[in-house]
């Protein structure tokens, strides 16, 4: 248990503060601490988890990515003039048109990082705005004629509790699973996820290692492009419409979230539970603060407080803030930080 | 040809070969493709719109070269857009007078100054990524900005403000005027000063840098105060050119800045990297939308098109080094 712990500090610290939260909110407001609304919150939250288990593989494997947001719509458009195309289609042909446009637009980036040598940051904010012309093609009109099975919405369970009011498990959210458990089990359960992690720690140890660099880049790469066009699918069928902006931002706000889960920026470090960590708890203080009736307009001012401290905290160490309190053998690991 | 290479490189640095490439490349092509191109009117648009983008990435330029980035550049410029609007409507709104102003950029300049000094102490005392920081001080103030707006805007202002954004001296429009003091401002800080050497010193090795003596901590912490001031300046500026205040405004030139400084030759791992080249590169940046928009197309092609440049110039900046690499191993 203690090795447990001592290896995941971050997921646990998150854990503990998510718990103070929850029990803070359900001593604030009635509403927070039922089954009802924890539904609420994982509905809401299950596109911004697929994005973030996406986005882990690229932080874990030492690049980053700020093109996927704009790429899952550019995946929804097309998706859906696709779809419209076929005449309708079905969910499985669905799945592999997004998916498969998602992992073109994903091996772009690879291509770009890999074979022309520019680093992540300055390639995917190059595709960032280059995918933006999708703007200048569908000049902004949304699509809001979409086939009905796409916009239908899919139950797979629903329950209504003892106070009337409804537990539902919807599609996004059995998907976010799904997406979740084949993360975890590639990251965690396979050579290509430890050779992933070996590569975001030390690129040039493993390339001495004898690990495919190429294959690495274009994994990472292609895994986030699958997750941004699934997410940008679930997306569409939970608004019920396809507007070529409106994931436009979303990117800077995952990044946060993932990061606040314990991935490290650099590479090498991060995990599935700490990345739906994050974001869970971003989604847990809006959900919180909706219920206590705070202006939404405050919404963002108190999550982005919250995030900076606990960014702030979690990197800071006692020793560093307070050189005085420090013992000699933390001074010394303190300076090769 | 070599020679001239040579002369070039003696008299502008190496790092300005890109800009200067793509500026003659563009002018070229629009010289070319439209015949209204070359002409008063377009470099008028130009000299107007320049300044926006210009002093943003001024301010996105320091932490660059310490090796960080500041992504809350353009709220920090809403929200000191925002303290000077509030001063001035608490003076009489549009019968401001120009103390009240004055009043007024002076608090623009506090609160830009203190939102950096915050983002500087916490990347400075924490040792936490910048990215990290500055994203979630970037939430933070968007979410303060809307908060104090109701994501509205701010407007009503005394007209002798007009002329910051829209008037000429002499022919050369004010807000470019100022855009040149703060490039002049910025380049003679990384040459002359201490502290430009001592941040370009922590972008190519922090540690060397405190072991050597420099006060990291104190060099982290100007840095991202300047980047705040500097975001304050374009706050005023946008202040003055639009006529109103609205957190929001120029958002999506956020990650155009960072586009601009790695085109204009700064190293994206830091250390490395000087103004004159970033200036270029903004103006061939601006000269491609302005372009595009005489040959009517819209900002979103000029967008993408700002993305293509800049992996063409990276690109081209890898073949030709893995080039020199490869003619050095043979001679």
């Amino acid at each position: 248990m203690r090795r447990l712990i001592l290896g995941h500090t971050t997921e646990f610290t998150l854990l503990a503060v998510m718990v103070v939260l929850c029990v803070g909110l359900s001593l604030a407001t009635d509403r927070f601490f039922t089954i009802s609304n924890a539904f609420d919150v994982l509905n809401v939250s299950a596109v911004n988890i697929i994005f973030a288990v996406g986005l882990l593989v690229v932080l874990i494997s030492g690049g980053i990515d700020i093109s996927f947001a704009v790429a899952a719509s550019v995946v929804q458009y097309v998706t859906a003039l696709a779809l419209g195309a076929l005449g309708g289609g079905n969910w499985a042909e669905g799945f592999i048109i997004a998916g498969a446009i998602g992992i073109g637009l994903g091996l772009i980036n690879a291509a770009l990082v890999y074979r022309l040598h520019i680093i992540s940051i300055v390639a995917t904010i190059s595709t960032f705005n280059i995918f933006g012309l999708l703007m200048f093609f569908t000049k902004g009109v949304s699509i809001y004629d979409l086939p009905e099975w796409l916009t239908t919405r899919v139950v797979f369970f629903e329950r209504e509790m003892a106070d009337g009011s409804w537990i539902e498990l919807t599609l996004p959210v059995v998907v976010m699973i799904l997406c979740c458990l084949a993360t975890w089990f590639m990251i965690s359960r396979t050579t290509i996820g430890r050779q992933l992690y070996a590569f975001g720690d030390n690129p040039e140890g493993a390339r001495r290692f004898g690990i495919n660099i190429a294959a690495m880049h274009y994994i990472s790469f292609g895994w986030m492009g699958l997750m941004a066009g699934i997410a940008g699918l679930m997306q569409a069928h939970y608004a019920e419409e396809v507007v070529p902006n409106a994931l436009y931002g979303r990117e800077l706000d995952v990044l946060a979230a993932t990061v606040l889960g314990g991935a490290r920026l650099g590479g090498g470090k991060g995990s599935v539970i700490g990345c739906v960590l994050g974001v869970l708890m971003v989604s847990i203080t809006q959900n919180g603060l909706n219920l206590m009736g705070v202006s939404p307009f405050a919404f963002k001012m108190i999550v982005g407080a919250i995030i900076l401290i606990a960014i702030t905290l979690s990197s800071a160490r006692i020793d560093k803030l307070f050189p005085f309190l420090a013992t000699d053998s933390t001074k010394r690991k303190g300076t090769h930080q | 040809m070599k020679a001239m290479a040579q002369k070039f490189n003696a008299t502008f640095g190496a790092d300005m070969t890109g800009p200067a490439i793509a500026f003659v490349a563009v002018i070229v092509i629009f010289g070319l493709a439209a015949n209204n191109f070359i002409s008063a009117a377009t470099f008028g648009s130009v000299a107007f719109q320049l300044p926006e983008l210009g002093l943003l990435t001024l301010a996105m330029l320091l932490p660059l070269l310490t090796g960080g980035i500041n992504l809350s550049i353009t709220f920090t410029a809403n929200l000191s857009g925002l303290a000077a609007a509030s001063v001035m409507q608490m003076y009489g709104g549009a019968d401001a007078s120009p103390g009240a102003f004055l009043l007024g950029v002076l608090a623009a300049l506090a609160t830009g100054g203190a939102a950096g000094l915050m983002t500087g102490a916490a990347i400075a005392y924490t040792r936490a990524h910048p990215i990290l920081v500055t994203l979630s001080m970037m939430i933070f103030l968007r979410g303060l900005g809307e908060f104090l707006t109701r994501g509205g805007d701010v407007s009503g202002f005394p007209s002798f403000i007009a002329p910051i954004g829209h008037g000429s001296i002499l022919g050369l429009p004010i807000p470019l005027l100022i855009f040149i003091a703060c490039v002049g401002l910025w380049q003679l800080l990384l040459t002359r000063f201490k502290l430009g050497f001592g941040l370009l010193m922590v972008g190519s090795n922090i540690e060397a840098a405190r072991y050597s003596g420099l006060n990291t901590r104190r060099i982290l912490v100007l840095v991202y105060t300047l980047s705040g001031l500097m975001c304050a300046v374009a706050g005023v500026i946008m202040l003055a050119r639009f006529n109103s205040v609205r957190v929001g405004h120029g958002e999506s030139y956020l990650l155009i800045t960072v586009l601009a400084a790695f085109l204009g030759g700064i190293n994206p791992f830091g250390g490395f990297g000087r103004v004159l080249p970033v200036f270029v590169a903004l103006i061939v940046l601006q000269l491609l939308s302005s372009g595009l928009n005489l040959m009517g197309a819209n900002q979103h092609l000029a967008t993408a098109l700002w993305g293509v440049l800049m992996i063409v110039v990276m690109a081209a900046r890898t073949i030709v080094s893995t080039y020199i690499a490869s003619r050095r191993k043979k001679g």
